[in-house]
């Protein structure tokens, strides 16, 4: 039966947002930086509130990156956030020498992830961000499913020590998890248990795995859910379970392929306990303008290529095959309850 | 010749940070140049031009009384702050910290040596007292300079001051830019930026590889206090430091640049001025000249079992 209802669609940087003005209140040291789109990254929630100390910094993520460094050897938690396809990318050699080399507490907010940004167009959307950010030594890498995970996450990686990055996006997605529902940095979360596959999943791909997940019900295959959204450093003892468990694997993320959380989890189960994976993402190619359901559909991150890529694994699990030429023909989604 | 046959001593002197006479200053920086190019010779690579370039510089700030600092409690918290932009000048740094008392003047040895301190470019990792970060990726120790000045008078509101120093070559990066735009927007007068204009990098001389002129009125139209001097005259850098200090106590509201002119490989004659001495070490008959040239006391070919 499913654990998670439908709580209503918010944007997962309002989550961001909101968690930076807790950390706000709850420490005097915590600092904002403003790189020009604080409306949008909704860094103007601590903006109004702290005024004092919040610096902007114009449209410059590579000083934004290294002021935030001084500030952070002068004792202070520095957030900076922007787009991810600029707070990790333009900025990338701040990350890896003055942020990740150094060791400092320097925290990255990298908003307009994945397709689902929209009208923006490929220009604006994070498909490569993971891929980048997982390599950096010393760096925590989180990427939360809905908006109150975000929310935590924020605060989460305030509190740590060391550099740390959360990645969220724009577009009002399913809000589903609650204050009650359980998160710890570096621990993959099981939403839903089942045996036959596990389908691996962060960021706004989670609730599409429960939706793949209970549409595979139907069809009597009980799938494990796994909210995995911290990339860095992962959880191998749930993800090594699963491969064990379950002897087939899915991952889903609004993120390329290549280097993306699928492949952190293929690193890992490669080496401990090598089942088939099929992974689910975005296919070597640049993102484009639309509205962001129509975006997901067009370049394959819905419930529907989850559900293809799970009778996949499990066929491959099952009798050898490679999977690679099978059409899987995926039903309309008819929700149980109106819930999944 | 090998190394092995030269006798390189460092001398044990340690020097006092206080008011000075010229010619105090030109004993302390030659002392720096010796420990640059000892410490070249035995690791077998480095930089040897710019350290010897700005090492009237770093006697200067260090030695003079300008910077507050505490040798045997290096993280003091109402220390100045120094961060060195071009990383790739450590070894200056190395031998000024070590002639200030932060470290063992012998650590000098282990210069660029598996688990030394004494990283090529400096690292924060190894903990060496001093070092304040990770710099050498070029353009990011200047940003990370105006992060401390901004949390310094504006958050903590206290009276410390933060000295940066950039190369020539390393302002034709654009962060660096940036980095002046948002000192003088927030009015940093604590920041004092030193730039090194010795007018050499590595593919040639500054002006041909890609201009960065003209310097003085580009800082000005940035909002800076512009002061300029002959890197290699202490009582030129002396009055430039002390005109920042002076800058800093009226709160004038403007970060202050001081364009120090100065000659890649000072100090040792086949070095001066040129471009080639950017990224290479001395060879161990080069090093000897070298040595000589600045009146070393101990060196000497000798023996291999006889070496130091």
């Amino acid at each position: 039966m499913p654990e998670f209802r439908l709580l209503g669609k918010k944007p997962t940087r309002q989550g961001f947002g909101e968690g930076l003005v807790v950390l706000g209140e709850r420490y005097d040291n915590v600092v904002v930086l403003g790189g020009d789109i604080t409306e949008s990254v909704m860094t103007s929630l601590f903006r109004d509130r702290f005024p004092d100390r919040f610096f902007s910094i114009g449209v410059a993520e590579q000083n934004a990156t290294t002021i935030a460094v001084g500030l952070a050897l002068s004792g202070k938690i520095p957030f900076f956030a922007s787009y991810g396809a600029f707070c990790a990318f333009r900025n990338a050699d701040q990350l890896r020498i003055s942020v990740c080399y150094n060791e400092v507490n320097v925290k990255i907010g990298g908003g307009h992830a994945g397709v689902s940004v929209g009208p923006d167009g490929a220009t604006h959307q994070a498909l490569e961000e993971i891929a980048v950010i997982r390599t950096l030594p010393k760096m925590t890498l989180v990427v939360p499913c809905d908006y109150m995970e975000t929310k935590k996450a924020t605060i989460a990686i305030g509190e740590m020590w060391g550099p740390a990055y959360v990645r969220f996006g724009r577009a009002a997605v399913p809000w589903f998890t609650t204050e009650e529902t359980p998160f710890q940095l570096g621990r993959a979360e099981i939403f839903r248990e089942g045996n036959d596959v596990a389908i691996i999943a962060c960021g706004a791909m989670v609730w599409e795995a429960l939706l793949a997940a209970d549409m595979l019900a139907k069809r009597g295959i009980q799938a494990r859910v796994i909210n995995n959204h911290t990339i860095k450093p992962m959880d191998i003892e749930t993800i090594v379970a699963a491969a064990r468990e379950c002897g087939a694997i899915v991952t889903a993320e609004e993120h390329q392929i290549h280097g993306g959380m699928g492949s952190a989890v293929a690193e890992i189960v490669a080496k401990n306990y090598p089942v088939p994976i099929e992974f689910v993402g975005i296919r070597d190619t640049f993102g484009g303008s639309g509205e962001p359901e129509e975006l997901m559909e067009k370049f394959g991150v819905t419930w529907r290529e989850i559900y293809a890529a799970a009778l996949v694994a499990i066929e491959r699990r099952d009798r050898g095959s490679t999977g690679l030429r099978r059409v899987i023909d995926v039903p309309t989604y008819t929700p149980t309850d109106g819930q999944p | 010749m090998e190394v092995h046959n030269l006798r390189i001593v460092f001398s044990p002197t340690v020097y006092e940070n206080r008011p000075r006479q010229p010619h105090e200053f030109a004993e302390i920086a030659r002392e720096i140049r010796r420990d640059i190019i000892k410490m070249l010779v035995l690791a077998g690579s480095g930089h040897s031009g710019g350290p010897l370039g700005t090492a009237d510089i770093h006697a200067v700030l260090f030695f003079g009384g300008f910077m507050r600092y505490r040798p045997q409690e290096p993280w003091w918290p109402g220390r100045d702050r120094y961060v060195l932009s071009a990383g790739h000048l450590c070894p200056v740094l190395y031998s000024t910290l070590a002639r200030a008392g932060f470290f063992p003047i012998e650590e000098l040895r282990t210069l660029r040596k598996y688990g030394s301190r004494l990283q090529g470019h400096p690292g924060r990792d190894m903990g060496l007292p001093g070092i304040e970060t990770s710099t050498a990726s070029l353009g990011q120790g200047i940003s990370i300079a105006v992060g401390m000045a901004l949390s310094d008078k504006w958050l903590d509101k206290n009276d410390r001051r933060v000295f940066s120093l950039t190369g020539d070559g390393e302002l034709q990066e654009g962060s660096v830019w940036e980095a002046a735009m948002a000192a003088a927007h927030y009015r940093l007068d604590n920041l004092c930026w030193i730039v090194d204009n010795n007018d050499c990098q590595i593919d040639g001389r500054v002006r041909d590889v890609m201009s960065i002129y003209p310097l003085d009125k580009k800082f000005e139209a940035f909002g800076f206090e512009v002061l300029e001097c002959d890197g290699h005259d202490y009582a030129q850098l002396a009055a430039c430091f002390e005109q920042f200090l002076e800058n800093h106590r009226r709160g004038i509201g403007k970060p202050t640049v001081i364009i120090a002119h100065t000659k890649m490989g000072k100090g040792v004659s086949f070095m001066e001025d040129d471009y080639r001495w950017h990224g290479k070490p001395p060879t161990p008959e080069q090093a000897l000249r070298a040595l000589q040239e600045l009146e070393d006391p101990y060196i000497a070919v000798v023996e291999p079992s006889e070496a130091t």
